[in-house]
């Protein structure tokens, strides 16, 4: 019934007004992400400077700005500088991204340091091996460990949902997730998330993925009344895609998920079509390729 | 053996419900006369009630033990039974010849009752074969339709040929694991008792055979209307039995009524009797649908 | 504990804005033409949405039915003996004609009908050229189906149709009876007959031979002609129980094949070791697809008692997000109800289900449209078996809830009923699922899944669900006389 019901929320029919609405809201969920070995400082500017003005120029209607931008720790530093002043977060993956095979102190020290760097935000993957191995109490004692390195910031588990393969894998991989916030008192809705993948491996977010994310977020509500925070991430490309994601989020967990406090997207080319919509729906042709600035 | 130096003695023949061999709960018989006009046996006449304690056996006590058994140990029952037939084919024939037929035609009719029952007996584990399949759905899913016992099945076995009939309509009836309920008509009642007799010492469980001699028109109906009755299948019946029979299936629950029209020998032809489109008649297809995909 | 409320995304109106064109008027479809039916007499089709008219539609009687037996009886004569082959790519055609006109006709029916867009577009319409195609390719190939047996035609078939999926229920039964070389007159339903009308354009646009099909509509007069009528060689209903039983009845002196699908009140059983994510979606696609008018909907849920009150929690919250409205709207997933009559019978059983002490759940309390039928999905719990709403088809959005302890108790109740069309089993167990699967009094046991069809797979019912099956090879048995089986 998983892929049933993301099919047949797929063709949910989403034009005029809740299209521009719905484009609109992914911006502003949006994590906007380099994740290149190649990655520079230049380049993490230009990334920084359209999470701020993602929209070349102004609508009748504004574009707002997008939810973070996603970094290698290295290149904390210089996100940090360029959003600082903004309610743009910065966001960075630490914990050996993307396949985790580092001892846990050093994947501890890389959180901490990115955390001092000025992260908001740790993007964290789970350690596959450990899972896929049967170690299920190891996976959770390193999520609880990493989120105390990472003190305020906000925690994203990855579970690289490509690598985890089945939908029953995930779900495991969801609850000992859900299991190692059980004891937090403390947590607040959208410490945690539950983030399916790297954007290194295929398939990424699939609708399925996302689906049995959002199932297992809406169990953990409903026992706890907590709310974990959802990011699908990697393959996500197009608006049509994004706004399935909005439709399975708010018909899965309901309207109250749609916050970026409590939604994501991670994505790197995805905006460039967002935006391309918007300057559709504005102008009423559709916009070329070079219209949109590159990210 | 009837002689002045001694007084015959009269068979007896019962009814056959649930394993036991009870006389009819009306007190009714008839009698079966020998070729000479003479009584042979006095016979039970079944009545309404005896019809409804017949199907009440059969899906209580017969129906579980017979559809819950293995397709393998279901032909080897059947097998064993035509193994039974063989070892009474003299009595079996001596009464068809003390009633009407000629001694090789009776010995033909016996021969060939065992060769059909050995012909059933192999149908029990291979029918799914044939009938059953996979369907090839339009998605992930796995789906295959087999064949399954109905349930309690209403025979009305023909008059002629009196042994054939009743052990070919009883016999495919019970391939898939249907128990029976039938209903015999006096001209055939005397192969009714012994099928009875050989079937109280068989391995086939009590109930899952159950036997009713008497009168096909009084019964038709009774047998046709008892919800617990999930199909009927006729062979010899009128025109006027047929529309009875169908009547009296449409106005309770609906069942499929299935009345066979075999010619002189098509009985012996184990191509037109003991063929999968036969054994069709009798079996419900269930459709099983699950998703194949991780 | 603080977040940031989320903001509802408000799906804008997306309404199908194709229209098909409309007759004022339909005649009958009779030896390839439309005709005036011999009475003259015509009754009006609605929109159930609107309560609007939408066409005056021919009411043919016992004098139309035999123009329409002697034409199929005519046209059988070289239907019948045209070579296989050829016959199958009459079919091919009109599978490929039906996907061409698929859109035209999606809305059409659910303007007819009033069902959602979403499902006559994506289920009612593919599943019925899938059909055509389907049966297509066993035209030539009959010989091969029936072991060790040989198949000849029936001659004129009389199929009677229902409302609920009108052009898949003429695709179901038009196409495997012309696959084996029988011609046919069929009787769409007196509120649906519109797009099996247009069926008979198409038919007409790839030349089918005149009087191959015919199509004549009317009310239940019609359909006892079609019953009655000496000429028919073989009759089949899908329909409800009652009149399957009157149908049968009126045969009762005719040796015709015969084969009905009828009511339902088919149990969808879910054991505690099931996801119950996925059994949730299963529910609700098991009695609210097509508002419930399904002769298969999985209309008593037997929910293992151990989680019962988790399992009913979460049904009321997914029921909430139906969106019940407009059937041309692409988002709408439940739709109008079919006719006034079948309204009133539906708030009938719901009231008698409150009556007898159930306890209703509706979907909420927004108000529907002023304007044609509607019923909210709604699901009863405190339901016991003994109740009418746990006994009696409802062929409505409205579901039963009811536990079980065992598995042994699941399978008990869960044949106790007369009917036997459909069941459905949710666990996680793969040899639990086969026992039941094989122990449920059912033609059809999904597991693990709900709602699902296929041309392939041979669809219908046992007990008082009827007899016969549809689709798959199992379905061509029904439509072909066997010189072996002398029955």
């Amino acid at each position: 019934m998983l892929a049933r019901r993301a099919a047949e929320l797929a063709k949910r029919s989403i034009k005029t007004t809740a299209k521009a609405q719905g484009l609109r809201m992914a911006v502003s969920m949006l994590d906007l992400t380099t994740l290149e070995g190649a990655d520079t400082p230049g380049r993490v500017k230009a990334l920084c400077a359209k999470a701020l003005y993602p929209c070349p120029e102004p609508l009748a209607q504004p574009v707002p700005m997008v939810a973070a931008a996603c970094v290698y720790p290295r290149l904390v530093p210089v996100a940090w500088a360029a959003l600082r002043d903004s309610p743009v977060k910065v966001a960075s993956v630490a914990t050996a991204f993307p396949s985790g095979q580092s001892g846990l102190d050093l994947r501890l020290r890389e959180t901490e340091a990115a955390v001092a760097a000025g992260a908001d935000e740790i993007d964290m993957v789970i350690s596959r091996g450990l899972f896929l191995s049967g170690r299920h109490t190891d996976v959770v004692e390193e999520i609880r460990m990493v989120r105390a390195a990472a003190g305020a910031a906000h925690v994203k588990v990855i579970l690289e949902t490509g690598e985890l393969e089945t939908a029953d894998n995930i779900r495991r991989a969801c609850d000992l997730v859900l299991e190692a916030v059980a004891d937090d008192d403390e947590i607040n809705h959208g410490d945690v998330f539950l983030k399916t993948s790297t954007g290194k491996v295929s398939p990424a977010a699939t609708p399925v993925s996302v689906l049995v994310l959002l199932e297992a977020a809406r169990a953990h509500a409903r026992a706890t009344g907590v709310r974990l925070g959802i990011k699908p991430a990697g393959g996500i490309r197009t608006a049509k895609q994004a706004l399935h994601m909005l439709v399975m989020v708010q018909e899965t967990l309901g309207p109250q998920w749609l916050t970026p406090t409590l939604f994501r997207i991670g994505a790197s080319s995805l905006l460039d079509d967002l935006i391309r919509q918007l300057l559709k729906m504005e102008h009423g042709r559709y916009t070329g390729m070079d219209e949109v600035a590159l990210t | 053996m009837s002689g002045a130096d001694r007084i015959d003695v009269v068979k007896t023949g019962k009814l056959y419900i649930g394993g036991a061999s009870p006389r009819s709960e009306s007190g009714r018989t008839f009698t079966i006369e020998d070729a000479k006009g003479r009584v042979y046996a006095r016979m039970a006449q079944a009545s309404r009630k005896d019809t409804r304690d017949a199907i009440e056996a059969a899906r209580a006590k017969g129906l579980p033990k017979w559809s819950g058994s293995t397709a393998y140990l279901r032909g080897q029952v059947l097998y064993r039974f035509a193994e039974m037939i063989e070892s009474r084919s003299e009595d079996l024939a001596g009464d068809l010849q003390r009633t009407g037929s000629t001694a090789a035609a009776a010995r033909k009719e016996v021969a060939a009752s065992v060769d059909r029952m050995v012909s059933l007996a192999g149908w029990c584990d291979k029918l799914d074969q044939l009938l059953g399949c996979r369907n090839p759905v339009t998605g992930p899913y796995h789906n295959h339709t087999v064949p399954q016992a109905r349930g309690v099945i209403g025979v009305v076995t023909p008059a002629q040929p009196r042994l054939l009939g009743l052990i070919s309509m009883v016999g495919l009836t019970l391939v898939p694991g249907n128990a029976v309920v039938a209903i015999v008509p006096r001209e055939a009642a005397l192969q009714a008792i012994t099928l009875g007799e050989m079937l109280a010492v068989s391995d086939m469980p009590a109930g899952a055979v159950n036997l009713l001699t008497g009168d096909v028109d009084e019964l038709l109906e009774h047998l046709g209307a008892h919800g617990d009755v999930r199909a009927v299948l006729g062979a010899g019946l009128s025109k006027g039995q047929r529309a009875d029979l169908r009547r009296a299936a449409a106005d309770s629950v609906l069942r499929p009524v299935h009345c066979v029209k075999f010619a002189g020998d098509d009985w012996v032809k184990d191509a037109v009797v003991s063929s999968p489109w036969m054994l069709d008649l009798v079996v419900d297809h269930k459709t099983i649908w699950h998703p194949a995909s991780t | 504990m603080t977040a940031a409320e989320g903001t509802r995304l408000e799906y804008a109106t997306a309404p199908e804005r194709l229209r098909p064109q409309i007759d004022a008027s339909y005649g009958l479809f009779i030896n390839g033409e439309f005709v005036e039916p011999a009475s003259n007499a015509s009754f009006v089709t609605t929109d159930p949405a609107t309560g609007r008219k939408l066409a005056e539609v021919a009411q043919g009687d016992e004098r139309d039915v035999d123009r329409a037996v002697q034409a199929a009886k005519a046209a059988g004569a070289r239907w019948s003996r045209l070579k296989p082959s050829e016959r199958a790519k009459y079919l091919f055609r009109l599978a490929r004609r039906l996907q061409e006109c698929s859109r035209e006709l999606a809305v059409l029916e659910t303007m007819d009908g009033g069902k959602p867009i979403r499902e006559s577009r994506d289920v009612d319409l593919p599943l019925a050229a899938q059909h055509f195609f389907y049966h297509a390719g066993w035209a030539d190939k009959l010989q091969f189906a029936f072991a060790g047996a040989t198949p000849k035609p029936l001659g004129v078939c009389g199929q009677i149709i229902p409302w609920n999926f009108p052009l898949l229920m003429a695709a179901w039964k038009i196409a495997p009876a012309l696959a084996c070389g029988n011609t046919v007159v069929l009787k769409p339903a007196e509120t649906t007959p519109l797009t099996a009308l247009h069926l008979a354009r198409i038919m007409q646009e790839i030349e089918l031979p005149d009087g191959v099909v015919n199509i004549v509509t009317g009310a239940g007069n019609t359909g006892a002609a079609v019953v009655n009528h000496p000429g028919m060689k073989k009759i089949a209903f899908t329909g409800s129980t009652d009149v399957g039983r009157h149908i049968m009845h009126s045969l009762a002196a005719r040796d015709i094949p015969l084969t009905l699908e009828l009511g339902g009140k088919s149990p969808n059983i879910v054991f505690a070791d099931a996801s119950l994510d996925q059994a949730i979606e299963g529910v609700v696609s098991g009695i609210w697809f097509n508002q419930g008018h399904v002769c298969c909907a999985g209309s008593r849920l037997y929910v293992e008692e151990c989680i019962a009150e988790e399992f009913i929690a979460a049904l009321r919250e997914r029921m909430a997000r139906l969106r019940v409205g407009d059937p041309l709207d692409k988002n709408t997933d439940v739709g109008a109800i079919n006719s006034a009559e079948q309204l009133e019978r539906i708030e009938g059983l719901v009231s008698c289900g409150r009556d007898q002490g159930a306890v209703l759940h509706e979907i909420n309390d927004d108000p529907l449209p002023s304007r044609g039928n509607w019923h909210r999905p709604c699901f009863f719990t405190g339901v016991e078996p003994s109740h009418t709403i746990a006994r009696e088809e409802i062929f409505g959005p409205v579901l039963s809830v009811m536990t079980f302890r065992t598995p042994e108790e699941a399978i008990r109740r869960a044949n106790s009923t007369p009917y036997g069309l459909a069941a459905g089993v949710w666990t996680d167990k793969g040899a639990k699922i086969f026992d039941i699967a094989a122990r449920l009094e059912a033609g059809v046991v999904w597991c693990n899944t709900y709602n699902m069809f296929d041309a392939s797979s041979p669809f219908g019912g046992t007990k008082a669900s009827g007899f016969g099956r549809e689709g798959g090879r199992h379905g061509l048995r029904a439509y072909v006389q066997l010189a072996e089986a002398r029955s």
